[in-house]
């Protein structure tokens, strides 16, 4: 009970009934929401390079316009053009986050794909083994772990603490961090919107002026959950390109 | 005030805790963040009036760097609802 009003507890808010399938391979809303976010983003690639035309219309301009953005936002930004083999990588996790965290702001879905950990803990391992599967490509085994757990510059007594640390940051907390960071702004995104939502409902039913104040917040968020939707996507996907510029170029 | 306590469910004292437990830890956790990430706004912006034409590139190693002091407060945020009684 907060403000005297019925508050949701929070696992009512991520959790779907199982509508099919067994314990571990059930499936329910959130992945029902997955498979079609994979189908629209084939969609739109496959829609949009069928037959291309020189001047774009339609799906092509949408297409067109996220490969463009990829390309020069984030590819070019950080990796420069050795990294452009990573494009159609980044492009997919870019467009696939996107459309997963578009789902907390359509009417009558409203449920964030990415608000559940599964789905970024599993991007996040995938982005893992991009990054060390390129490091040890470019520079061996023992080069990349070499050139990741010795910055250049470091004093030698306090080599072995800073060692500890960057292996520490390479191989734990760079998952991790990246899946936490996805997932709670989305799970935040969530909830903020429910508590408005609950708050409205609340008023609505007593008294409508009331009601219109929390009404225009909530407005005002789904607008902000809009940038934020788009941000998490475009940082998930600037700090996958990070992590492999770092093991394309090794610091010297 | 002590037998108003006593006279407490152990229950509902361990609920309250757990709330007030969560409180301060996702409150702890916002205030080094929410300092981090002004330095970088404020910093990135000063960049941005002063060079315009780097804006771009700003921008770009802006959102890394609030991305990278966030990190800290998500872990606040849920480490809060890992809390429980």
């Amino acid at each position: 009970m907060i403000l005297g009003l019925e508050f949701p507890p929070i696992s009512h808010l991520v959790e779907w009934p199982t509508l099919f399938g067994g314990d571990v391979f059930g499936v329910n809303k959130v992945v029902l929401l997955m498979w079609l976010s994979v189908a629209i983003v084939f969609g739109l690639f496959y829609a949009g390079t069928r037959q291309p035309k020189l001047v774009p219309t339609g799906v092509q301009n949408v297409a067109e316009s996220a490969v463009e953005f990829v390309d020069e936002q984030i590819v070019l930004q950080t990796t420069g053009p050795d990294g452009r083999g990573y494009m159609p990588f980044l492009l997919t996790l870019f467009t696939f986050i996107f459309v997963c965290n578009i789902w907390e702001l359509i009417p009558l879905v409203q449920m964030p794909v990415t608000a559940r950990m599964a789905l970024p803990m599993f991007m996040a391992i995938v982005v893992w083994f991009v990054y060390i599967i390129t490091g040890i490509r470019h520079q061996g085994f023992f080069g990349y772990f070499k050139n990741a757990a010795i910055p250049p510059g470091v004093p030698k007594a306090i080599l072995p603490l800073v060692a500890f640390i960057e292996l520490l940051g390479i191989l734990i907390t760079r998952p991790f961090a990246l899946a936490v960071r996805l997932f709670a702004n989305l799970l935040a995104g969530h909830l903020l919107l429910v508590t408005f939502a609950v708050i409205t409902q609340a008023l609505f039913t007593t008294t409508i002026i009331g009601a219109a104040l929390p009404l225009a917040l909530l407005i005002f968020l789904m607008g902000f959950e809009l940038l934020v939707a788009f941000l998490q996507a475009y940082i998930f996907t600037i700090l996958a390109a990070v992590y492999i510029d770092s093991s394309l170029h090794p610091e010297h | 005030m002590l037998h108003v306590l006593a006279q407490q469910d152990p229950g509902e004292l361990e609920a309250g805790l757990t709330a007030v437990g969560r409180g301060i830890v996702y409150g702890g956790a916002a205030i080094g963040p929410g300092i981090g990430i002004g330095l970088v706004v404020g910093n990135a912006i000063t960049a941005m009036a002063r060079q315009p034409e780097a804006a771009g590139m700003v921008r770009t190693t802006m959102f890394l760097g609030i991305a990278f002091t966030e990190a800290l407060a998500l872990f606040g945020f849920v480490l809060a609802f890992i809390i429980s009684g």
